[in-house]
């Protein structure tokens, strides 16, 4: 402020001693007239020429440009974001389908454990039936066996104690003393031998 | 004579005389410098407008953020409402710096050092501003000069005060920058000149003063065409916001 109240001081004695400083060595050679008019015409014609030129036809293409650049750039960061969101959602459709399939997995692993429970045990019960059924016929078998077995060894001690008399003393018994006789033992022994 | 710090003013025909009627229209040096400003605005912000590249590279950058700094300006000076003068003031405020600028050259000539250059940019943009406050306004401009808020008895004097400021617009506007020009022009010649007078043993400290100076005089060159352009943004603001 100062400074320029200064030089405008400087100026305006200038502007009032122009006629002594004319005098002697030009003075200040803008208050002289001679150009004044050259430089308006050329100062008109040049900012002219430049504020037409750069308001038509410069200003509009930088600010175009910019405005280019700018959309530009924010058509790159919306299609980056659109692409994020998209890994995102496949990125989660893919979750998705892993805990799916984990899921069916354990589902199928568990039906066919069950399953092959099942079968193990559908199998287990008619094995074991049949060996039910194997040891009762057996079982009946061995039944019949030993209730034809003395009969059988009666008939076999009658015929051999019939032969042994017959050899050791030569005499012809009657089988049917010697059938009492066995029949009265092995009613008496039975038990003993035969666990009956 | 070549001592006289005031020889670098001077305006001297180039080429022929040309006249048109009685009025002398010859082609100067300070026409030169006109036209070479021009064409050195031209020629760089058309090479940075030419291709737009999403990086762009040093010119481009250079028109750009010219561009964004000049629209910045005027936004928050002037506002919204300012930006068809944006193209205008945009040129002008080019137009100040690379003025300033090319006089910062050894041997050129500062167009801006005129006062006749400044003053008439100076009213043209008082007359500009003043047409365009009374076609948005009417005859409401004139409440410009008539602040709100002021006591009935100081108002006789404070809207004295008002027009007398409005009125000295373009003079202060114009001196400023010519002023400014002028004086560190002329004091960068008178410590060149004290460089040779007191030669090879004590011209060294002239010098130093004249190499800072150097740097001074293109801070002021770029200051001064910023004031320029922002006081131009503030009388459109007055015209275009009527806030009083």
């Amino acid at each position: 402020m100062i400074k320029k109240i200064f030089f405008q001081s400087i100026f305006f004695n200038f502007f009032f001693l122009k006629e002594v400083f004319a005098a002697e060595s030009g003075g200040m050679p803008q208050l002289n007239p001679e150009f004044w008019i050259s430089q308006i015409f050329w100062l008109t014609l040049t900012f002219g020429i430049l504020y037409i030129v750069l308001s038509k036809l410069i200003l509009p293409k930088i600010s175009s440009n910019l405005e280019l650049r700018k959309s530009q750039i924010q058509d790159n960061i919306q299609a980056a974001e659109k692409q994020r969101k998209d890994s995102e959602s496949k990125l989660k459709e893919y979750d998705d389908i892993i805990f799916k399939s984990k899921l069916e997995a354990k589902n199928i692993f568990k039906d066919s454990r069950e399953k092959v429970i099942k079968d193990i045990n559908n199998k287990k019960e008619t094995l074991e039936n049949q060996i039910n059924e194997e040891i009762k016929k057996a079982e009946k078998e061995i039944e019949v066996v030993k209730k034809s077995a003395p009969e059988k060894i009666n008939k076999i001690a009658i015929e051999t104690s019939s032969e042994l008399v017959k050899k050791l003393i030569g005499a012809e018994i009657n089988n049917s003393s010697i059938s009492a006789i066995v029949d009265d033992l092995s009613k008496k022994n039975g038990d003993k031998y035969y666990g009956n | 004579m070549a001592a006289n710090p005031m020889t670098q003013f001077e305006v001297y025909r180039i080429g022929p005389e040309i006249k048109i009627g009685t009025f002398d229209i010859s082609f100067t040096n300070a026409s030169l410098f006109m036209v070479i400003s021009s064409l050195a605005i031209l020629i760089i912000f058309n090479l940075g407008s030419k291709k737009n590249s999403i990086l762009p590279n040093k010119i481009q950058l250079l028109a750009e953020l010219s561009y964004s700094f000049v629209s910045k300006m005027i936004s928050d000076t002037a506002g919204s409402k300012a930006k068809p003068y944006f193209s205008f003031i945009f040129s002008l405020f080019m137009f100040v710096l690379f003025c300033n600028m090319f006089g910062m050259i050894p041997y050129t000539f500062t167009v801006t050092s005129h006062i006749i250059v400044t003053f008439v940019l100076a009213s043209f943009i008082f007359i500009g501003v003043t047409v365009i406050g009374f076609i948005k306004h009417g005859f409401g401009y004139l409440k410009l000069f008539v602040p709100s808020g002021v006591p009935v008895i100081l108002l006789p004097l404070i809207v004295v005060i008002e027009i007398i400021s409005y009125l000295s617009r373009p003079i202060s506007l114009s001196v400023r920058l010519f002023a400014n020009m002028m004086a560190g022009h002329t004091m960068m010649k008178v410590f060149g000149g004290f460089v040779i007078s007191l030669g090879i043993v004590g011209g060294w400290l002239p010098l130093s003063f004249s190499v800072a100076l150097t740097g001074l005089e293109i801070l002021v060159a770029f200051l001064q065409a910023y004031v320029f352009a922002i006081l131009t943004c503030i009388y459109l603001n007055d015209a275009l916001n009527l806030h009083h």
